[in-house]
């Protein structure tokens, strides 16, 4: 679980103070804190780590990486459930699980 | 996949190979330091690729692997109470404590949700106010920039029902324990690319010169490893230990500042206790004072619970580099990844799992061999959590 994976920012935007993005990973998208790379802007690939982008990097290593995270079966992360505020007061692991990563190809 | 090709080709592979013979005058080990690292040189039959005497051992950067039982178990006191949800990343879910895991936990009654993010807690949190919130903080430094904003933010916002369970590690004080031990066996490092793309590699400077040890931080291909492997050697042959940057496409020197900010403002550096090796002086962080009221180590009263482990098992040595997973009479029978005894066996990042999931538990075999029985070994050997 020590390895970042790298996604594509499609959004950036203010929520509750902190700096966030959607980022696209394959087939899936998720939100991640972009508090430690402010300056990301849409467009660019960033590595994601447990919700936090921590690194940026071009997109031939994007692509790259995300493949070799897939061999490694090291995308499971992703697979971890979204939490909706407004439905946070119910067990997110049973009724939000959301759609799994592997077999996505990164756009 | 013209991308893939570069850092996969099997020519460039053997190029780098022949250029380690060429200039290899006598055996040297090497330890690949981050759990990733471990999980693709076994994947790959990386070691088996390499010129007999250069060997790679395993070492500790599974933070799955690493938290200490007695944290576990500290965890699991914490979930089971009726007024908590308890929250985690989902590899921590199926590491079993003295009496269970958190699915056990889970199935029983209690509230524990796997979260993607640390951040997660504070929606839970709003939404349930009658209900304390708890998250399972473990890691190394890639992981502390988004535990810290976890308890940056829930200090800022007041929020009384949100608290973390810190067990944090660092990889600098664990090299050089490995180091300074009289069995040490390890001569130089591929030090842990993410690891550093938060923290820079400062911090390896003086550790390489004071033990004349050649760290090279790389990155988890199957190329970046090797050629990582190729640049400590040659540090080696030429009598030269200094830091390298094997991994600059992602990482360089200084890190990620913002994120290193606010790590000292939330955390102080402690001694921690690693599952199998023992504590290590100043070798984690613990929340600073400042923070405690989001402590839950003070808040649940955990603080007194001991566990032992079991004494067969040789997960301390394996991480320190002394033995492999083959050495240890208990592996692949006593000890599996649905029974793991110790650390090396308790998530596939750690070498004793690596090793089960690629079939080495069952004979001999050779790079080739690994390859094709490595899809339905992985499907066999559910070591992977996560997926609740």
């Amino acid at each position: 679980m020590c390895l970042a994976i790298p996604g594509k920012v499609v959004e950036t935007y203010d929520q509750g103070g902190l700096r966030m993005a959607k980022v696209q990973f394959g087939g899936i998208t998720r939100e991640a804190c972009l508090e430690y790379l402010p300056e990301t802007k849409s467009g660019e690939y960033v590595l994601v780590h447990v919700g936090f982008a921590i690194s940026r990097v071009d997109e031939a290593e994007a692509k790259r990486t995300y493949q070799a995270l897939k061999e490694l079966d090291q995308l499971n992360e992703l697979d971890a459930p979204a939490v909706d505020e407004t439905e946070a007061a119910d067990d997110p692991t049973v009724s939000r699980l959301i759609k799994g990563s592997n077999g996505n190809e990164i756009p | 996949m013209k991308y893939l090709d570069e850092y996969r080709d099997g020519d460039v592979a053997n190029k780098i190979v022949a250029e380690m013979r060429r200039i290899q005058t006598r055996p040297w080990v090497l330890m690949e330091v981050c759990g990733g690292q471990t999980h693709s040189i076994v994947k790959n039959g990386i070691d088996q690729l390499l010129p007999e005497g250069v060997e790679l051992v395993h070492g500790p950067g599974c933070p799955v692997c690493v938290t200490p039982l007695e944290m576990i178990d500290k965890a699991h006191a914490i979930a089971r109470r009726p007024d908590v949800i308890f929250c985690s990343f989902g590899d921590m879910l199926r590491v079993p404590g003295s009496d269970g895991d958190l699915f056990t936990i889970k199935s029983s009654g209690g509230d524990v949700r796997v979260v993607y993010s640390p951040l997660d807690c504070l929606k839970i949190a709003r939404a349930n106010p009658a209900k304390q919130i708890v998250f399972f903080a473990i890691g190394f430094e890639t992981t502390a920039p988004a535990n810290a904003m976890l308890a940056w933010r829930a200090r800022e916002e007041r929020m009384t029902n949100v608290s973390l369970l810190v067990s944090h590690v660092l990889v600098p004080p664990a090299l050089e324990a490995i180091l300074a031990s009289p069995e040490n066996r390890v001569q130089g490092f591929l030090g842990p690319g993410h690891v550093c793309a938060v923290m820079g590699y400062s911090e390896y400077i003086p550790i390489s010169a004071r033990y004349k040890a050649p760290i090279v931080v790389a990155g988890f291909e199957p190329l970046d490893i090797l050629e990582a492997t190729l640049m400590t050697i040659k540090q080696l042959e030429e009598g030269r230990a200094v830091v390298e940057n094997q991994y600059s496409r992602v990482l360089n020197q200084t890190g990620n500042l913002p994120a290193q900010q606010l790590i000292g403002k939330v955390f102080e550096v402690s001694d921690r206790k690693w599952r199998g090796i023992g504590t290590i002086p100043l070798s984690g962080y613990r929340l600073r004072e400042e923070i405690a009221a989001h402590d839950a180590e003070k808040l649940f009263d955990v603080a007194e619970i001991v566990t032992l482990e079991p004494e067969i098992c040789i997960s301390g040595s394996i991480l320190r580099g002394i033995k492999k997973p083959h050495d240890c009479p208990a592996f692949g029978t006593l000890c599996n990844p649905q029974h793991p005894l110790g650390a090396t066996m308790v998530s596939a990042e750690g070498a004793c799992a690596a090793y089960y999931a690629y079939g080495r538990h069952l004979k001999p075999q050779g790079a080739d061999a690994l390859h094709r029985i490595a899809p339905a070994a992985v499907h066999a050997a559910p070591v992977n959590g996560g997926r609740a």
